[in-house]
């Protein structure tokens, strides 16, 4: 898959060069070339993490504009259970349900909802006994496009369950014809909480037309259905999603609907890494689940949100705890596992070899041993790679000479 | 140009996080080599008990990777306690590691079995009093 789709570009303008975002980024995927910041899109995981540290806000999250939905004739939100955590005293969820049909939506579907649905799919799927254990949560499409890129040795750990946005446009879309809406009339928008999501349902729905027909920033709508908000003095009880549900918006939410035992939840982008690389050392043998979110606290810290993730959190549970509704069954709506489990799993990705020939890679990497000789090892960041390490790499990749700050003045 | 990568680390004896960083680093060429998932995780398993097993055991030691374009030759070489019985070592479930490194969730007698189930070759040279030398080889 040609990687055309950017959901992080820079603002040049705005760019001074500084070495922030390059340090923290989990893949290593920034480099500053010409005193500007340059994403190499191939590493991208859409993270976000990028955007989060710079501090002149050069880094633009990309999503659909909202004028989108003005050009369909029946118009669906599908609202992610972190939107609920963005608004001071909510103590109802039916407002923002009620605020999303003021908005001029036709429908609004909670994403939330889906997820308690996923929950019981994964359930049967965990009884059933046939998924590689641990089993890892999909859910979060920055850690799924992590493992693809960097440890394909767990790939085949990664649970083949669409995540709860996918689910709940393909149920809508279903309802919506059922209804008698023409397939041309609906519009379905996912309101995402961060660029990763942003990204996937973009390459994998909008960009195949299938389900969803854009995708939505929670940050761009915020105001718009504030606004709304404020002019309702009782929403209708519109809500089906219940506690479980709105508790994935939180990392650990969607691990503790599971009702397992031995299981880890864990969240933010180096604290993932580290997970990752246990897993892979063979140390978390014996744990049945393990869900990461590649965000500090869950979807509520995806650079989307407008509130602080652990004031969201708060809010959320809260809410949780006044949303008696019980999660939602398979058998309620009439589906099977097979509505939810992937078409095809997702393909590995090549970006981190140094070469498809492994013999013209080895040469490569005896080339990067000989520079990591000469170069100091204190990362500094000064030649414009993430580490000495990556500075290597990219020249015994790409040619040239080392550049190097603390070379030039041992000469 | 020589015709294997080769990495070597000290490990740490009295660090039981270090151990898996001589691993994580291997893995990392291999994967840079486009090495195939199943070998990495072999590797990867290998190399890690390997690791555990010097900090455990020997207050660390030497671990040596000599990667070529199909196999991997990793040696791990410490001057601890050695292995008196070598066979029993080898059994699944035999462990010589004291409770306390057991209440920290190793010394499972899984180390050396784990060791061999994931390479394809293996050779232990131990001299008690001296120390112990692991040889493996894996095929990609």
């Amino acid at each position: 898959m040609a990687v055309t789709l950017k959901t992080v570009v820079l603002d040049s303008d705005r760019c001074i060069g500084c070495i922030t975002c390059m340090r923290r980024c989990p893949t290593e995927a920034i480099r500053i070339e010409n005193g500007k910041a340059k994403i190499q899109y191939d590493k991208c995981i859409n993270c976000g993490v990028c955007v989060r540290s710079c501090k002149g806000g050069a880094k633009r999250p990309v999503y659909d504009s909202f004028d989108l939905v003005a050009s369909y004739k029946y118009k669906i939100a599908l609202p992610s259970p972190s939107l609920f955590g963005q608004f001071n005293n909510l103590d109802d969820p039916n407002y923002v349900i009620e605020g999303l049909l003021a908005l001029g939506f036709d429908e609004v579907f909670e994403v939330g909802l889906a997820a308690e649905l996923v929950t019981d799919c994964t359930k049967k799927l965990m009884a059933d006994g046939g998924l590689v254990r641990p089993v890892i949560s999909s859910a979060c499409p920055a850690v799924a496009e992590l493992i693809l890129l960097k440890f394909h040795e767990l790939a085949d750990h990664l649970l083949p369950v669409y995540a709860p946005a996918k689910v709940a446009a393909k149920l809508a879309k279903r309802q919506a014809l059922e209804k008698g809406i023409p397939a041309d009339d609906i519009g379905i928008f996912f309101i995402s909480p961060c660029p990763a999501k942003v990204y996937s349902l973009h390459r994998e729905e909008v960009s195949n037309e299938k389900n969803i027909s854009g995708v939505l920033a929670q940050s761009d709508i915020y105001f718009r259905l504030v606004d709304k908000m404020n002019k309702i003095e009782k929403p209708r009880k519109l809500g089906k999603c219940g506690y479980s549900g709105i508790g994935w918006g939180s990392s650990g939410g969607e691990s503790n609907s599971l009702g397992l035992g031995n299981y880890i939840h864990c969240s933010g982008s180096r604290n993932v890494l580290e997970l990752l690389k246990e897993m892979s050392d063979g140390k978390l043998d014996g744990t049945d689940f393990v869900e990461m979110n590649m965000c500090s606290g869950g979807c509520v810290g995806g650079v989307l949100n407008v509130e602080n993730a652990f004031i969201a959190r708060n809010r959320m549970r809260q809410l949780a705890d006044k949303m008696k509704i019980p999660p939602a069954t398979m058998e309620q709506y009439g589906l099977d596992e097979k509505f939810f489990i992937w078409d095809k799993a997702p393909e590995l990705s090549t970006a981190f070899q140094l070469d498809p020939d492994r013999f013209k890679a080895m040469q490569k990497l005896l080339k990067v041993q000989e520079y990591l000789k000469k170069l100091p090892g204190i990362d500094c960041g000064a030649c414009g790679a993430p580490s000495c390490r990556c500075h290597a790499e990219d020249i015994a990749m790409n040619g040239g000479t080392l550049d190097c700050v603390r070379l030039e003045e041992r000469k | 140009m020589s015709d294997c990568i080769r990495l070597e680390y000290d490990v740490d004896g009295d660090n039981f996080s270090s151990a898996g960083h001589a691993s994580e680093s291997v893995k990392r060429t291999l994967k840079q080599m486009g090495v195939s998932a199943a070998s990495v995780r072999r590797v990867a398993i290998a190399m890690y008990e390997g690791e555990i097993n010097m900090v455990i055991h020997a207050h660390g030691g030497k671990a040596i990777a000599e990667i070529y374009p199909e196999r991997i030759d990793i040696t791990l070489q410490d001057s601890g306690p050695g292995i008196a019985d070598i066979d029993l070592a080898m059994k699944a479930g035999y462990s010589t590691a004291s409770e306390n490194i057991r209440s920290l969730g190793f010394g499972a007698g899984m180390g050396l079995p784990n060791m061999k189930k994931y390479s394809d070759e293996m050779k232990i040279d131990s001299t008690v009093g001296v120390g112990t030398t692991v040889y493996l080889k894996i095929g990609f």
